[in-house]
């Protein structure tokens, strides 16, 4: 088979099943049961830090929410 | 060490790019050599300046002043980008603006391509840099990573601008849409972008947050999907080193899908992704609510970089592509319409408690129409990529109007309403000089892309009808000029809209300027924030 026909057989069989699988993959990570902490917590992350970067000291840990693994 | 080894390559590439100038086979090769020469130079003496200086003790806090540049630069391209755009505008209205002097530089044929460069690599792409290093920063809580890699990826990236838009105006293109500049512009251009990703990701990877903020995926999946798109669709072989022209690899339909494949994730990656990232971290700072749902932007990012994709075939209805591949970009065109609504509702419900804010701050305004447009035009082009419709509106200024409705609209608008939000931040100022003045841009960018796209809807369909029009015995009706003809007043309208964007805009960088540069305002100005709705 030429490399034509084999991409393109690829493409509407296997292929299209792989990344068809792994989309239907997002929706169930996304609403995996207990995300909805995280989800919460990283929609926040935009209000955390205008002022500076952390450092790496243990000092700043306390601005890290709880709720994290 | 270091120092020396810049020393020497700045000397290296000064003697080179003289060498190529006085060897160059064409104008534009030249002309660039020159340009790189002096860039060349300058930067020569100004590392040798530095060399006797003591290092700079180590930067803390965030870095912000490539970022200042970006703002600075992404307003200055955007004012010339519209304003070339304005006067092309009236060259197709008034063809006596092709002036006679100019040709060969200065006609339509070349002043095109710069234009499309300028609003989309120029303003777009500096919009997206700076914002991108703003937001990487603030939702890592880390230091733009590489030092100063942050630094050649701007002054590298508005160097490929400038060789980019001197090439078109003296001939060198490569003849493929959003991809002109040639060769060695190309090269360039993937040094840069290779260090954008690297500064990009080693700021990703030394983050102080756990998780990946929404904004960064898409930012993320702008930068390496423009570079896959960019080295495929650029694959050429120049016909000298020390020439600006080069030959394709692939040609006939093979050559036309690459392009469009890239041509279409440019509209996907570059004007949508990007800018997403743009939305999803201004949006929800400027109304202070996150945004409205966190797994709906999960779900958006998967299935729009899944979607986008494979949407580029549908600028090849009725062509040799065959009509499985024509078929296919048409069904994920249409498909795509879930995900890009899914975005908008996203962004305008962030807004959900706080409508109010929609009449007391323009800002707000800016955004919520930007997805008002991102909405519309993301409507709008599915409609269009399915066959039967194409096979109107292909080839007429309908497709202009679309793509104005989402470049104008979504990207201008977006983007402006980030500039108005980064400005007071980034220079330290209370607040912006006059939100006034925002009203005024908000008020005279919208009435331009309304003129702007209403009269590209008429013409474009009128001249679709016009072309596909026969009589009883079946001959065409009417022929080329007679559409040209009639579209005239259309292209008039056109054309005061975007004298209306561009005074906006015009506005806006007055505005910034005093904002950043200008007295520290007084608090009666301040008191300017609750103005009335109109």
């Amino acid at each position: 088979m030429d490399l034509y026909s084999l991409l393109r057989e690829l493409a509407d069989s296997w292929g299209l099943l792989a990344l068809f699988v792994f989309f239907l993959g997002t929706w169930l990570w996304a609403f995996r049961p207990g995300s909805r902490a995280l989800h919460d917590d990283a929609a926040d992350v935009v209000f955390r830090h205008d002022d500076g970067p952390l450092e790496d000291d243990a000092t700043n840990t306390n601005t890290r929410s709880e709720g994290q693994s | 060490m270091w120092e020396w080894t810049k020393v020497v390559a700045f000397g290296v590439i000064t003697l080179l790019a003289a060498l190529a100038a006085s060897w160059a086979r064409d104008l534009a090769f030249q002309v660039h050599a020159v340009i790189v020469m002096l860039v060349s130079a300058g930067m020569f003496i100004w590392s040798v300046r530095g060399l006797d200086e003591a290092p700079a003790p180590l930067p803390s806090g965030y870095e912000d002043g490539v970022i200042r540049y970006g703002v600075i630069a992404t307003a200055f391209w955007g004012l010339a980008g519209f304003l070339v755009g304005t006067f092309i505008a009236f060259q197709l209205a008034f063809p006596a603006l092709n002036f006679e002097f100019l040709q060969g530089f200065g006609n339509f044929g070349r002043l095109r391509p710069l234009h499309t460069s300028a609003v989309i690599f120029a303003f777009g792409g500096n919009a997206l840099i700076c914002t991108s290093f703003y937001i990487v920063q603030r939702t890592s809580a880390a230091r733009l990573w590489g030092g100063n890699l942050g630094w050649f990826v701007f002054w590298g990236y508005n160097l490929f601008i400038v060789l980019a838009a001197t090439g078109y105006l003296l001939g060198a293109t490569q003849s493929k849409e959003y991809a002109e500049p040639e060769w060695y512009v190309d090269i360039w251009l993937t040094i840069v972008w290779v260090a954008y990703l690297a500064v990009f990701v080693g700021t990703i990877l030394k983050r102080k947050e756990p998780h990946i903020y929404v904004a960064n995926w898409f930012f993320l999946a702008f930068i390496v999907t423009i570079a896959m798109l960019h080295l495929v669709n650029n694959l050429s072989i120049p016909v000298s080193l020390l020439g600006s022209k080069s030959v394709q690899v692939f040609s006939g339909v093979q050559d036309a899908m690459t392009q469009w494949w890239y041509g279409h994730n440019a509209v996907g990656f570059f004007l949508t992704a990007g800018f997403l990232g743009m939305m999803y971290y201004f949006v929800p700072k400027q109304a202070e609510k996150p945004v409205f749902s966190y797994k709906l932007s999960i779900i958006h990012f998967w299935a729009l970089i899944f979607l986008y994709i494979w949407a580029g075939p549908h600028h090849l209805h009725y062509t040799a592509l065959p009509d499985w591949a024509s078929t296919l970009g048409m069904v994920f065109s249409i498909v795509l319409w879930m995900p890009s609504w899914g975005g908008m509702i996203n962004g305008l419900m962030t807004l959900s408690g706080a409508w109010d804010k929609i009449r007391t701050d323009p800002i707000i305004r800016m955004m919520v129409i930007s997805l008002g447009f991102y909405g519309m035009s993301t409507f709008e082009g599915p409609m269009m990529s399915i066959r039967a419709v194409n096979s109107l509106s292909h080839y007429t200024d309908w497709t202009i109007g679309h793509v104005h409705s989402g470049a104008l609209g979504w990207n201008g608008m977006i983007t402006f309403s980030a500039l108005y939000f980064l400005t007071p931040r980034l220079w330290g100022r209370a607040s912006l000089y006059s939100l006034r003045l925002v009203n005024w841009h908000f008020w005279l960018a919208t009435i331009g892309i309304i003129l702007y796209a209403a009269s590209m809807w008429v013409t474009g369909i009128m001249e679709g009808l016009m072309w596909r029009e026969v009589d009883a015995q079946g001959f065409l009706v009417n022929s080329f000029a007679d559409t040209v003809q009639a579209k005239f007043p259309m292209l008039v309208v056109r054309g005061l809209g975007g004298v209306l964007y561009l005074t906006g805009a015009i506005i806006m960088c007055y505005n910034l300027w005093m904002t950043a540069f200008g007295k520290q305002q007084t608090a009666a100005v301040a008191d300017d924030s609750a103005i009335p709705a109109e």
